[in-house]
């Protein structure tokens, strides 16, 4: 039969896991997708990764290393998508790093700020990252993640003028601001002028309220909307890193959804 | 019969989407409306009357992110 081994097109007469992989404690062996320590049989297409813990892997097997705990088929189709994200603040950079984590192939990271202390509550970012521009903070770390990324960056504030040409090679668009306004204007300025592109939206998801109240929900065919739908960052109510990265949970998930062609909240 | 947001509103029959949003105590710049399963542009809020049969949706953004 044949399989994939590590990324490569192995024909092979193992029937089972350990004919094909002797087994060994410092293995760890994925069979499409599911970590085992079991014989369990082969079949023909089966996808079969084996790394040794502790051995830095080979550069040419290292992306399908990376890639070998994804539900089958997920990979070649992330791997050619591209997503833009507006604003990469406790959104923004959670949604960032997701997709990053699941090698969604391009993102296009848009935001016009940097780094300060304030943001280190909830934004993936480090301390040594104050000062920076938060496209290149974010950069940074995604490379140290998935260095097989295309990633491109804008240093600009979003505007009703130029957000239709900003995301306009972005198939899907990711609305992550903090200003209701912002947001508000972004879906106006996308939905209106890129009539085929999906937007992925947020509102709702200050407190530390119960997280269960934090949906996805479909509002048309083109936009999608996730959070609790009310409760406002304001005086007396701040932004935390749990319920803010659940809602960036959902709308990552929402345009890995899309991506494999699922468009169901 | 129209529906907004899920409820039956008779009243909003004859008016435009803009005066809808003020009368009902909208800020439009915190809004995206779908009619029908389109988004309506911002720009027709005021050349936009509602009518019967109707199916509106407001979603109004909080601050957060």
């Amino acid at each position: 039969m044949q399989l994939s081994l590590n990324g490569q097109a192995t024909q092979t007469n193992a029937r089972s896991l350990f004919a094909l992989v002797p087994e060994h404690t410092d293995r760890v062996v994925i069979l499409n997708g599911f970590q085992t320590a079991e014989d369990l049989p082969l079949s023909d297409g089966d996808c079969v990764t084996v790394i040794e813990k502790g051995v830095f892997p080979p550069t040419d097997v290292l992306e399908s290393m990376m890639a070998a705990r994804h539900t089958p088929g997920v990979f070649e189709k992330v791997k050619a998508a591209r997503v833009g994200i507006a604003g990469l603040g406790g959104l923004g950079s959670h949604i960032a790093f997701a997709l990053a984590r699941t090698g969604v192939g391009h993102l296009h990271l848009v935001d016009f700020d940097v780094v300060e202390p304030s943001n280190l509550n909830r934004q993936c970012y480090r301390i040594s990252d104050l000062g920076k521009p938060k496209t290149q903070a974010l950069a940074e770390q995604l490379r140290t993640v998935n260095p097989y990324l295309t990633i491109t960056t804008d240093l600009v504030r979003v505007t009703a003028q130029n957000a239709a040409t900003l995301f306009a090679q972005d198939p899907i668009v990711c609305e992550a601001f903090d200003a209701p306004a912002a947001k508000a204007t972004l879906i106006d300025a996308i939905l209106t002028a890129c009539p085929d592109t999906i937007l992925v939206a947020a509102s709702g998801m200050a407190g530390f309220g119960s997280c269960n109240t934090i949906k996805t929900r479909r509002i048309t065919d083109h936009f999608y909307l996730c959070g609790d739908g009310e409760t406002a960052a304001e005086a007396g109510c701040g932004l935390m890193a749990p319920r803010v990265s659940v809602c960036a949970g959902h709308q990552a998930n929402m345009i890995l959804r899309l991506i494999v062609g699922e468009d169901t909240p | 019969m129209i529906q907004i947001n899920g409820q039956p509103a008779p009243d909003a029959i004859g008016q435009t989407l803009a005066a809808y949003l003020a009368n009902a105590g909208y800020t439009p710049a915190f809004v995206a409306v779908e009619k029908d399963g389109v988004i309506v542009p911002r720009s027709q809020y005021a050349e936009t009357v509602l009518s019967d049969g109707d199916t509106i949706e407001i979603v109004q953004f909080v601050g957060g992110g």
